[in-house]
């Protein structure tokens, strides 16, 4: 009896330390340092999410660094060392784990406010822990930067203190009627029927909604929507629907695996449409053209990035170098590159500041206007509206020609002319 | 005529759809009926195969060389497995085999998740990526020959359960074990070998499954959900029953996704499923 109670005992020990822990595990990385300014950046730097997150800080801190640094880019902000307007003060960031998980992501953001006296935050990839962090720098009146979530629903709560430079799904949607658009005024090829198709998670569902308002409000003609559960391990119905609906193009948001079933389905089937046009996820995996090889040329998908935007801004290059040599040689993606902009449009706006008030941060960030050759990205500019979202964001529009993704759209980033329609299923 | 032609496309796709299944379905349901046990982490054993057939076919062994190394493979894991490890939970509580076979499931995904990362990896240009056409029905051959594998292993499946002399043993145990002991059969050998038999038969499924999916840690649990739902309907136990439960599942399927929508395709499924447990528990060719 005696030893069961005390193999109890010892027990419960073990699990206060566990739980001691994981409440640390949620944990800040660093020790806050006075007279810098300290921007808290919620990351999934473990979990599912953690290459990604390794990624994501890598380019927050070589951002840091820059703006810390004495080295000029054509970017905001870059090589004076420090924010001018406050004493040249440098750029802390502090990192806190989300774990991928909103409740971890909200307990990060408020250990940042409250014990690491964080200005700002920024972070934090996944929507999901966007949309909680973000509430408790709203309940705290702290600015939040979120630079690479993409639910659209995220600016469409009424923040007052939600800042988002990507563009949102929904924005990439208008991007492909941007497109078609384009190839009428320039090649005269023209459009009518959409078949959109999306798995019937948050990703797939709001993207397809996007584009089924888009079809109708630019008079086009919605041939079919199909939805589909994302975890499925066969699309026969589906890819029956698409072809009896006869489309035009495919507007299609799927994972790897059903993006890889439908597109076997679509050549089985001998859907011929003149294009597919896939909201990237499952379409922009290294696996979907090593796969399917030959039977993956022609496809579209949208990105918000592509190392050709050197032809727009030469700091493309020189900080995918920079990024290379601190991060195993890996490129800078759409991902790094977006997290890299929002740091330096946070140092940008709490310079313009000349404070680190919150409120005088916000009113800043308010009034950001950044032209879009001074980013890495293919934006027109940074520029928030009413509801925190950058209005100038645009993606791109890549297709698969010989095996390798080469930007099409817009065509002033462009570097290889379309294929229209896109080739016969190989036999 | 167009409209027929699409019906005989949505038959003809549904029944190899349904046969794929069955290839997943068989080896769940022979451990079932030899020694009551549901392996919840019967889709992790697949996904392991799916790994395994991954690793020979970067190796230079394709899925349809790679087959059957990956199926001995699979049946030694289950073997040791067994004696490891469910031996020991059939002499605890009924439960301890659902809680052990779960914990084993949350083990294998999360040890696949860090030692192979939760990226896709599929087969580089995988064989048999064209179509074969009969009349206005096309079908993928990769699909086909997985199809026809199903076919051919449930069939030597069924035969060895009928007409082996371990086959009959197995069939021993599985009606009363006690008795099967009192007649001189080693039950945990038959045991072992049911559950080494039906992890083999998931390693069959996996290296044919390659030929068109990807593999990743949760990559089996969608199939096995589909499977445990085949082996209830068809019947607990009952070989022929997982190959005409799975054959019913893929049809309903791919039926439902056609005439009603592609969002509502498992509601017929799990309706079907219903009826059964409600009118049949037993299941469709099962035996009470």
């Amino acid at each position: 009896m005696k030893e069961v109670r005390l193999r109890v005992r010892r027990f419960s020990t073990v699990l206060a330390a566990v739980f001691a822990l994981t409440a640390a595990g949620g944990g800040v990385t660093h020790a806050a340092d006075p007279p810098e300014i300290v921007i808290g950046s919620i990351l999934p730097l473990t979990g599912p999410s953690a290459q990604t997150g390794a990624g994501l800080r890598t380019a927050q801190q070589l951002a840091a660094d820059l703006v810390n640094g004495h080295v000029s880019y054509p970017l905001p902000l870059v090589g004076k060392s420090g924010l001018p307007h406050l004493g040249h003060a440098r750029i802390k960031l502090v990192f806190a784990d989300s774990q991928g998980k909103p409740d971890q992501a909200r307990a990060a953001a408020e250990q940042l406010i409250t014990q690491e006296h964080a200005v700002a935050l920024i972070g934090t990839y996944a929507s999901s822990t966007t949309a909680t962090a973000s509430q408790v720098a709203e309940r705290s009146g702290i600015p939040f930067l979120n630079p690479d979530s993409s639910a659209p629903g995220l600016t469409a709560r009424g923040l007052k203190w939600f800042f988002r430079t990507t563009p949102h799904d929904g924005t990439f949607a208008e991007n492909f009627f941007q497109f078609f658009a384009d190839l009428k005024k320039t090649k005269n090829i023209g459009v009518k029927r959409v078949a959109i198709v999306g798995e019937d998670g948050l990703f797939g569902s709001g993207a397809s909604d996007a584009e089924e308002a888009l079809v109708k409000k630019n008079g086009y003609e919605l041939a079919t929507r199909v939805s589909y559960p994302a975890t499925t391990t066969e699309v026969n119905a589906e890819v029956q629907k698409v072809k009896t609906s006869s489309p035009d193009v495919i507007m299609q948001a799927s994972y790897v695996p059903d993006a890889l079933l439908y597109m076997r389905g679509y050549k089985q089937q001998n859907v011929e449409v003149k294009a597919i046009l896939a909201q990237d996820a499952g379409f922009i995996d290294p696996n979907f053209v090593r796969t399917l090889g030959a039977d993956a040329e022609g496809v579209f998908t949208r990105e918000v990035f592509s190392l050709e935007i050197k032809h727009r801004n030469q700091a493309v290059p020189l900080i995918d170098q920079l990024f290379r040599e601190r991060f195993a040689g890996k490129p800078l993606d759409g991902n790094t590159a977006r997290d890299f902009m929002g740091v330096l449009v946070l140092a940008d706006a709490i310079d313009r500041a000349g404070s680190t008030k919150p409120e005088a941060i916000r009113a800043a960030l308010q009034a950001t206007n950044i032209p879009g050759k001074l980013t890495l990205m293919p934006w027109n500019r940074i520029h928030f509206d009413a509801t925190g979202q950058n209005d100038g964001g645009v993606g791109i529009i890549e297709q698969v020609q010989n095996g390798k993704y080469e930007t099409v759209w817009p065509f002033d980033v462009s570097v290889k002319p379309v294929i229209w329609p896109m080739p016969a299923w190989k036999r | 005529m167009e409209a027929l032609g699409t019906f005989g496309q949505l038959l003809a796709g549904g029944l190899l759809t349904g046969l794929v299944f069955a290839l997943v379905a068989v080896g769940l349901t022979l451990v079932y009926g030899v020694m009551d046990v549901v392996n919840f982490a019967h889709g992790e054993f697949l996904m392991l195969a799916m790994y395994a057939a991954l690793g020979l076919a970067l190796v230079g062994l394709g899925p349809l060389v790679g087959l059957p190394l990956v199926a001995i493979a699979m049946f030694l894991f289950g073997i040791v497995v067994y004696r490891v490890f469910v031996r020991r939970l059939l002499a605890g509580p009924p439960e301890a085999t659902v809680f052990g076979t779960f914990g084993l499931l949350v083990l294998m995904q999360g040890l696949a998740q860090a030692l192979l990362t939760s990226d896709y990896q599929s087969v580089p240009s995988p064989p048999l990526q064209g179509t074969v056409r009969f009349g206005a029905i096309a079908l993928s051959q990769a699909t086909l020959v997985e199809g026809l594998g199903a076919l051919v292993l449930t069939a030597a499946l069924f035969a060895f359960v009928e007409y082996t002399e371990t086959g009959r043993a197995m069939r021993a145990v599985a009606e009363d074990r006690v008795a099967a002991t009192l007649m001189g059969i080693d039950v945990q050998r038959v045991n072992g070998l049911a559950f080494g038999i039906g992890a083999a038969c998931v390693g069959a499924a996996g290296a044919l499954l390659m030929l068109s999916y990807p593999v990743y840690p949760t990559a089996g649990a969608s199939f096995a959900l589909t499977a445990f739902v085949i082996v209830a309907l068809g019947g607990f136990g009952s070989i022929q029953g997982a190959l005409v439960g799975a054959v019913l599942v893929g049809l309903l399927e791919v039926f439902g996704g056609f005439y009603l929508s592609p969002e509502l395709k498992m509601v017929p499924v799990y309706l079907a499923y219903l009826a059964v447990v409600l009118l049949r528990p037993q299941g469709l060719l099962g035996r009470r």
